[in-house]
C-alpha cells in the first residue's frame, strides 16, 4: 500500500479518538437527561482556556494545569445543568435547544470579553515521530491514547459501579427510577458533571494541537453533533463507531482530494446516511 | 391499632380530566387488600397517587402517621412503600441482577444488599438462574418475578401491585397469583389493583370496588364474592 495512504489512515484513526471522546460526553448527557447541549464544544473551549491560563500565564506544571482544567469543566458541567437545564427540564425540546444555544453565544462572548480574540497557544512543540517513513504527530498519539483510556474508564464506570448502573437505568426509564427511591436530580447532576469532565479531558488533548480562541468550539462542535447523530443520538457505542467512520472519511478523503473537499465529502456522506437511516447507525 | 396506610378524601386527575373522586380507603398491617374495577376506573391513577408519581389535588395519604400526599416518589419509597408498576416496567437493557440492584437504591437497602439479594433469589430461584440475562429478554412471567423481586429489595412496609396479571397468558396469571400468596406468607402487607376480579378475591382479605373514580363497594373477599353486583358484573354468574 502507498505509504502516504497508510499515514492518512493512521492520522484518521488518531483524530477519531478525540472525536469519539467528545461524542461520548454529549451522548451521555443526551441519553440520560434527554437534552442536547448545543454548547458542549464551548465547555471544551472554556477548559482549553483554563489549561492555557494555568500553564502559560501562571506557569503551573502542565499535568497539574490539566487536572485542574478537568475539575473546572466538571464544575462548569454541573452549573450548566443546575442553572440552565434544570428550570426548563419539562419544556419543549426546541426551547431547551434555544437555551443551550444561547449559552453557546454567552460563553463565546464571555471568552472574547475576558481574553480578546487572540489565538493563544501553550508554546509547547511536541515532536513528530517517524516510523518507517510514516510521520505521526506525538500530540495526536497522546490524544488518541488518553481519549481511549477516558472511554474505557467511562465504560467501566457505567458497567461496573452502582451509580453507573443507576445512570444507565434512568436513561431507560426515568419514572421507574423514582420508584426505586432515586432522586433523579442527583443522578442528572452527576451525569452533567461527568459530561463536563469529559469535555475537560478533551480540552487538555485539543489544546496540545490547536490554538485556543473564543470561537474554537465551532471547529469541533458541528462535527461532534454530526458524529452523535450519525451514530444514533444518545447511543454511546454508535457515536464511538461514527467518530472513526467520519475521521477516516476526512483523513483518507484528504489524501485523494484537498482537505476542504474531504470535509465536504464527510458531510455528503452524513446527509446520505441520514436519508437512508434517519435514526443513525445504532439508534432506535 | 392504627391503619398502616390511610387515604382520606383523595381527588386526583390529569389536566382538566378528573380521575379519582373522594377516594378513602385503609390497609391494616399484615393485610392483603384488593382494589377491583373495570378498565379506566382510575385504578392505576390510585396507585400513582399513593406512590408519589402523581400529586393528589386534595385529600390525605398517611402511612403510619406520616403524611405523604404530594411527596415525590423517592420519599414515598423511603417511607416504606414499594410499587410494582403496571406492565412491570423493568429496565430492559439491564441484567436481572442489575434490576434487583436498582431496587435496593435506598441507602438502608444498599447496606444489606447481599443478604437481600440472597433472600430474593431464595424466594424466586428462577431469577438466580437468569441473573446475568438482560431483563428485556425474559418471558412475561419471569419479568413479573423480577418486578416483584425488585420492589421487595427495599423490604417495604407496603407493597403496591398494579395489574400484576396484565398481558400474561392464563397459565402464567395463575403463577403470578401464586407469587402473591407467597409474598403474603412472608408477612408483607399488599395493596393490589386488578381487573381480574375472580382471582384477586381469592388471594386478598378485603377489597374495594372502584368505578368511574369512586369507591362503590367495600367488604371482605367472602362478602364481595356473594355480592350480587360483583357476581353479575365481574364474576359472570
Amino acid at each position: 500500500m502507498d505509504i502516504y495512504l497508510l499515514e492518512a489512515i493512521i492520522n484518521g484513526l488518531l483524530l477519531g479518538g478525540v472525536l469519539a471522546l467528545l461524542s461520548l460526553g454529549l451522548n451521555l448527557i443526551f441519553g440520560v437527561i434527554d437534552v442536547v447541549w448545543i454548547c458542549y464544544a464551548e465547555v471544551v473551549m472554556a477548559a482549553m482556556y483554563a489549561v492555557f491560563w494555568l500553564y502559560a500565564e501562571w506557569h503551573w506544571p502542565l499535568l497539574l494545569a490539566c487536572v485542574c482544567a478537568i475539575g473546572f469543566a466538571t464544575v462548569l458541567g454541573l452549573l450548566v445543568h443546575v442553572i440552565v437545564i434544570e428550570p426548563i427540564l419539562g419544556s419543549a425540546p426546541i426551547n431547551q435547544l434555544l437555551a443551550t444555544g444561547g449559552l453557546l453565544f454567552f460563553l463565546q462572548s464571555l471568552a472574547t470579553l475576558l481574553f480578546g480574540t487572540d489565538f493563544r497557544n501553550l508554546g509547547i512543540r511536541l515532536p513528530v515521530l517517524e516510523f518507517g517513513g510514516i510521520f505521526i504527530s506525538f500530540s495526536r498519539l497522546i490524544a488518541f491514547g488518553v481519549a481511549l483510556i477516558g472511554a474505557v474508564g467511562l465504560y467501566l464506570f457505567l458497567a461496573r459501579t452502582y451509580l453507573g448502573t443507576a445512570i444507565r437505568a434512568i436513561a431507560q426509564d426515568r419514572e421507574v427510577m423514582g420508584l426505586m427511591g432515586a432522586n433523579e436530580r442527583g443522578i442528572y447532576i452527576l451525569t452533567s458533571a461527568i459530561g463536563g469532565g469529559l469535555a475537560g479531558l478533551a480540552a487538555c488533548l485539543l489544546v496540545l494541537q490547536y490554538d485556543v480562541h473564543p470561537f474554537i468550539g465551532l471547529t469541533f462542535g458541528p462535527i461532534t453533533f454530526m458524529v452523535c447523530v450519525l451514530g444514533g443520538l444518545g447511543n454511546m457505542i454508535g457515536g464511538f463507531i461514527a467518530a472513526f467512520v467520519i475521521s477516516q472519511i476526512i483523513a483518507v478523503g484528504g489524501y485523494y482530494f484537498p482537505i476542504e473537499a474531504a470535509e465536504v465529502l464527510a458531510f455528503v456522506f452524513f446527509i446520505v446516511m441520514i436519508l437512508i437511516r434517519p435514526q443513525g447507525f445504532l439508534g432506535k | 391499632m392504627a391503619a398502616l396506610l390511610r387515604l382520606d378524601g383523595v381527588n386526583a386527575g390529569y389536566g382538566s380530566f378528573a380521575a379519582l373522586f373522594d377516594v378513602s380507603l385503609d390497609v391494616e398491617h399484615g393485610e392483603a387488600v384488593g382494589v377491583v374495577g373495570p378498565n379506566g376506573a382510575g385504578k392505576t391513577t390510585l396507585m400513582r397517587v399513593i406512590s408519589g408519581l402523581l400529586p393528589p389535588r386534595s385529600g390525605h395519604i398517611v402511612l403510619e402517621g406520616e403524611s405523604l400526599a404530594g411527596a415525590p416518589a423517592y420519599r414515598v419509597v423511603a417511607a416504606g412503600i414499594a410499587h410494582v408498576p403496571e406492565n412491570r416496567r423493568l429496565f430492559p437493557r439491564l441484567t436481572v441482577e442489575e434490576n434487583l440492584r436498582m431496587g435496593a437504591y435506598l441507602s438502608a437497602a444498599r447496606r444489606v444488599f447481599i443478604e437481600r439479594l440472597a433472600w430474593v433469589y431464595e424466594l424466586f430461584p428462577r431469577l438466580k438462574e437468569r441473573r446475568n440475562q438482560l431483563a428485556g429478554t425474559l418471558s412475561g412471567g419471569e419479568q413479573q418475578m423480577v418486578a416483584i423481586g425488585r420492589a421487595l429489595m427495599s423490604k417495604p412496609k407496603l407493597l403496591l401491585m398494579d395489574e400484576p396479571s396484565a398481558g400474561l397468558a392464563p397459565l402464567v396469571v395463575e403463577q403470578v397469583f401464586e407469587l402473591v400468596k407467597r409474598i403474603r406468607a412472608e408477612g408483607f402487607t399488599v395493596l393490589i389493583v386488578e381487573q381480574n376480579v375472580r382471582q384477586v378475591l381469592a388471594v386478598v382479605d378485603r377489597a374495594y370496588l372502584l368505578e368511574t373514580g369512586r369507591i362503590k363497594l367495600a367488604g371482605t373477599s367472602a362478602a364481595l364474592q356473594k355480592n350480587p353486583v360483583i357476581q353479575q358484573s365481574y364474576l359472570g354468574l
